[in-house]
């Protein structure tokens, strides 16, 4: 396949970034987004001629990713103006490039959103969403003294109900999808899993109140129930989570 | 062979841990407060280790490379956990976790280390249910088990597909709930590149800020690796992109024993190669010879046409198939340990009935288990792991077999430590697959997860603390000491030098070169001619890559170039000590394959008379070799007999 990108590159949060155009061809159509980025790379890198004098345009792109196979949520870019790409239920790293047609142009952008600043081309920084879960996303144990596992029963269908939830990978593509920038799918799944079973029942309301207030306080939106992220979540947590979260969030401001 | 200490406590096997906890050295409360750590690496051994110790009281500073501490790579983990709990009445106990280990890891890793593991198991399946990890039950609300290789109970806890992703965001929820405590204070996109000594003790690391560059210093008491494995000394492997030796090397090179590098764990399921732009290769976890039968077709003619596409698997007749598993090990059948399936499907494939283009896959099929079980639980079991599948490979497996072949995926062997899980560095501990130690020649599966937990929930919190005790009166260090200095000199002149060379070549295609010479003569079989020739050859590719390899842009910045050439600069230095380690043990055991030592049908022959031991190398300086110390490995309660799943 060959292909034209048109790729965001921005050399740092302070200075202001631009599409670049690039040419790319002889793709495989069974190589993954990420490894097609990759052989970019390793073109504008050969290419490149004094590696020190760069222009931002000729040196490599930087993107996250690690575990490249759906998991890590560390990936994530806008393509053709979808988080993850054109693909349902995938991460960038899991989108192929037979979802593309030969002589298509891509264009690829960092997840767009405030709390989630720049760091360079397309990485950003997701610090807040390691600030949400610090606000109260866990279960209060110590190690040890702890009771028997199958001393706590969970009835098959919550306990499937959480796991659906738990599936979240923090990749962000919620937040980056919502016209608000709203964190509610990623705050949802963690407060709706704990609060489904008994060992998270205990500080389900306060949880909820804390990390609701902790996302405000980074400056993510409102949630409009626009039921974006859903559509473009990886592991496609549902929306439904979020209003168990609203649930939780009204009965802990009513009690306290 | 005084060097080498593990300090396994006295007492009968099941008495170690009790007798070594009733008499360990402990630390009052007021005092862990003044105590620091260091923990490197925050999956499953790193972020329960950190979160624990916070727990205690210490104060606790946590590294790692990824934007957060969540993405450490045991977060892809699949199939499941082990833990001798019984639950399923089907005979199961901490001594048969303990034989199955030993026996599993072809009788080289430690028994006092391996019965602990299989003691302290169950408070892992406690510990994480009560933190909120959604493990699959029974329509009862108890807790489901599924079986795994080389094990004939079920004994293997999970949560769908995703078992390590649940257990480290548990762990990861741990973790977070200390940093808001103020126990730990957290430092993600940092690569460590030295540790440091003073006095002989650990006190510290160096790391890079791989966000500006910066050269930072951080000291504490004691400094905790939990870094994972070096598959990606392959280049290809299941490991994430980022998952490195780097930490383990710099320590190694600074007197940290390294134990067994030779063994390492070619896992049977995976995705075929495919293409040569590759980054990755996928695993298909091992849960699924639960229910996948394995087989190539018997005759060659039907492997033809497969190769032509003329056929389809469906359309081969089950006589014409040969489920070689089965019909070599009947006793285990699919559920041999890894490093015998793996082989089967090499001899297969070497013989010529691979099934792809390139005769490098073997068809995993779940014909008989739809048949019997139908779609639904078969979905319900394995449904993500499907749905990977026909993302990568465009086919579905609900109708025609997946196709799978070996790929690098764990690594035994590691830094050396003792009983206490301290390297041979007082003051420096290693945990997780980072270490060498309870998983022999070869770990079975679902057995990683249960050994970084152990390690960092209920191992060390009890062992650092033994040390710790004689540490109380040191002050808090400050990191203006001059052996500070000089190893943020050294960080700064190796990363200067790398960025000064200005050669031709990327650091992929380098590391790429690395991997092919690491996957041909030191993979999966191993012999003297080939790894003596791969030992040449890596040295030359040293050279090369000092001389040629190619970093654009500067130091000061983010740069995804140089951070890779760091970690591509230790792996070489790393593969040459394989190398060395490979050749030295003489003998077939586990994932090590040496193609002199053999039985006539095939399989691999120990030698326990000369190879009993740990291979435990000693760094002796750039252009000296390494120092090979051995240690003995008894025997007081497991038989050594030859591996037999037939």
């Amino acid at each position: 396949m060959n292909l034209t990108l048109k790729i965001w590159r921005q050399k740092d949060s302070k200075t202001k970034g631009n599409f670049e155009t690039y040419q790319i061809n002889d793709i495989s159509p069974d190589c993954s987004f990420l490894e097609m980025l990759d052989q970019l790379n390793e073109k504008l890198i050969s290419e490149q001629k004094d590696p020190v004098a760069f222009s931002r345009g000729d040196c490599g792109v930087s993107f996250d990713h690690d575990c490249r196979e759906g998991i890590c949520g560390m990936c994530g870019m806008f393509i053709n103006g979808r988080a993850h790409g054109p693909d349902l239920g995938v991460t960038t790293c899991q989108l192929h490039m037979r979802k593309f047609k030969d002589g298509d142009t891509i264009v690829v952008e960092p997840w767009r959103a405030k709390p989630f600043p720049i760091i360079k081309d397309l990485v950003v920084d997701r610090t807040a969403f390691d600030k949400i879960i610090q606000a109260g996303g866990y279960v209060s144990v110590n190690t040890g003294g702890v009771p028997d596992a199958n001393a706590i029963p969970v009835p098959k269908n919550r306990a499937d109900e959480a796991m659906d939830a738990a599936a979240c990978i923090g990749c962000g593509a919620c937040v980056a999808t919502c016209k608000n920038a709203s964190a509610m799918l990623f705050v949802a799944a963690k407060v709706s899993q704990l609060a489904l079973l008994p060992q998270g029942a205990v500080e389900a309301k306060e949880r909820a109140i804390k990390m609701v207030r902790k996302m405000d306080e980074l400056g993510f939106g409102n949630c409009t129930n626009t039921g974006a992220c859903e559509v473009e979540c990886p592991k496609e947590v549902s929306i439904s989570h979020i209003a168990r979260l609203n649930r939780e969030f009204f009965l802990s401001v009513l009690s306290s | 062979m005084t060097k080498i200490n593990s300090k396994i406590p006295n007492g009968p096997v099941s008495e170690k841990w009790l007798n070594y906890k009733a008499g360990c050295k402990l630390v009052n409360p007021s005092n862990k407060r003044k105590l620091d750590i260091i923990v490197v690496g925050t999956g499953l051994a790193g972020a329960s280790a950190a979160a624990s110790l916070s727990e205690l009281g210490y104060k606790v500073k946590a590294f790692c490379y990824q934007d957060s501490p969540r993405r450490a790579h045991s977060i892809a983990a699949q199939g499941g956990i082990n833990a001798a709990k019984n639950y399923q009445n089907d005979g199961d106990s901490v001594y048969r976790l303990f034989y199955d280990t030993v026996k599993g890891g072809d009788y080289r890793a430690r028994e006092a280390n391996v019965y602990r593991l299989a003691e302290v198991s169950n408070n892992i399946i406690d510990q994480c249910v009560a933190q909120g990890v959604p493990f699959a039950r029974d329509y009862g609300g108890l807790l489901d088990n599924r079986s795994f290789g080389g094990a004939q109970v079920s004994r293997t806890f999970y949560a769908r597909g995703q078992t390590g992703q649940q257990l480290l965001l548990g762990a990861y929820s741990a973790l977070s709930r200390q940093v808001a405590l103020g126990g730990v204070e957290l430092f993600t996109r940092r690569d460590m590149l030295d540790v440091v000594l003073v006095d002989g003790k650990a006190r510290g690391i160096i790391v890079r800020n791989l966000k500006t560059g910066e050269i930072e210093k951080h000291s504490a008491h004691a400094v905790v690796l939990a870094t994972g494995g070096y598959g990606n000394v392959f280049y290809l492997s299941t490991n994430a992109m980022g998952s490195n030796i780097s930490p383990a090397w710099q320590a190694y090179k600074k007197g940290a024993f390294f134990g067994n590098p030779c063994f390492t764990q070619i896992h049977p399921t995976c995705i075929p190669v495919h293409g040569t732009y590759q980054s990755k290769l996928t695993l298909m976890s091992e849960s699924l010879r639960n229910d996948g039968r394995i087989w190539v077709p018997k005759n060659m003619e039907a492997v033809e046409k497969i190769r032509k596409k003329e056929i389809n698997a469906q359309d081969i007749p089950e006589e014409e198939r040969d489920y070689y598993l089965e019909r070599r090990y009947p006793a285990f059948g699919n559920l041999v340990p890894r490093d015998v399936a793996s082989r089967a499907a090499k001899e297969r494939c070497d013989a010529g009935y691979g099934v792809n283009q390139e005769g490098l896959a073997v068809y995993l099929d779940f014909k008989d288990a739809i048949n019997r079980l139908g779609k639904d639980v078969v979905e319900a079991r394995y449904g993500n792991l499907f749905q990977m599948y026909e993302k990568i490979v465009d086919e579905n497996p609900y109708q025609t077999p997946m196709m799978i072949y070996p790929a690098v995926h764990y690594t035994m062997g590691g830094v050396w430590v003792d009983y206490e899980l301290m390297t041979s560095i007082p003051g420096l501990y290693c945990l997780g697959e980072a270490n060498f130690s309870d998983h022999g020649a070869n770990r079975l599966g679902a057995s990683a997860l249960m050994q970084g937990l152990a390690d960092g929930y209920f191992v060390l919190p009890y062992t650092i603390g033994n040390y710790l005790a004689s540490e109380i009166h040191t002050p808090r260090f400050k990191t203006d000491m001059p052996e500070f200095e000089k190893a943020a000199q050294d960080v700064n002149n190796r990363i200067n030098t790398l960025m000064e060379i200005k050669g031709t070549q990327t650091v992929d295609s380098l590391h790429k070169k690395l991997g092919h010479i690491m996957w041909e003569y030191c993979g999966m079989a191993r012999n003297e001619e080939g790894l003596k020739l791969g030992i040449k050859k890596i040295q030359d590719l040293k050279a090369e890559f000092w001389k040629d390899v190619k970093i654009p842009e500067t130091t000061d910045i983010f740069n995804q170039e140089l951070e890779k050439a760091n970690r591509v600069a230790d792996f070489i230095e790393l593969g040459e000590l394989m190398m060395r380690d490979a050749l030295n043990r003489k003998e077939s055991c586990g994932g090590h394959f040496r193609e002199e030592s053999q039985t006539e049908d095939g399989e691999a022959k120990r030698n326990d008379a000369d190879f009993a031991y740990v291979a435990a190398w000693e760094y002796k300086g750039e252009n000296a070799e390494p120092e090979l110390h051995k240690e003995d490995l008894k025997f007081e309660v497991v038989e050594l007999v030859t591996r037999n799943y037939k």
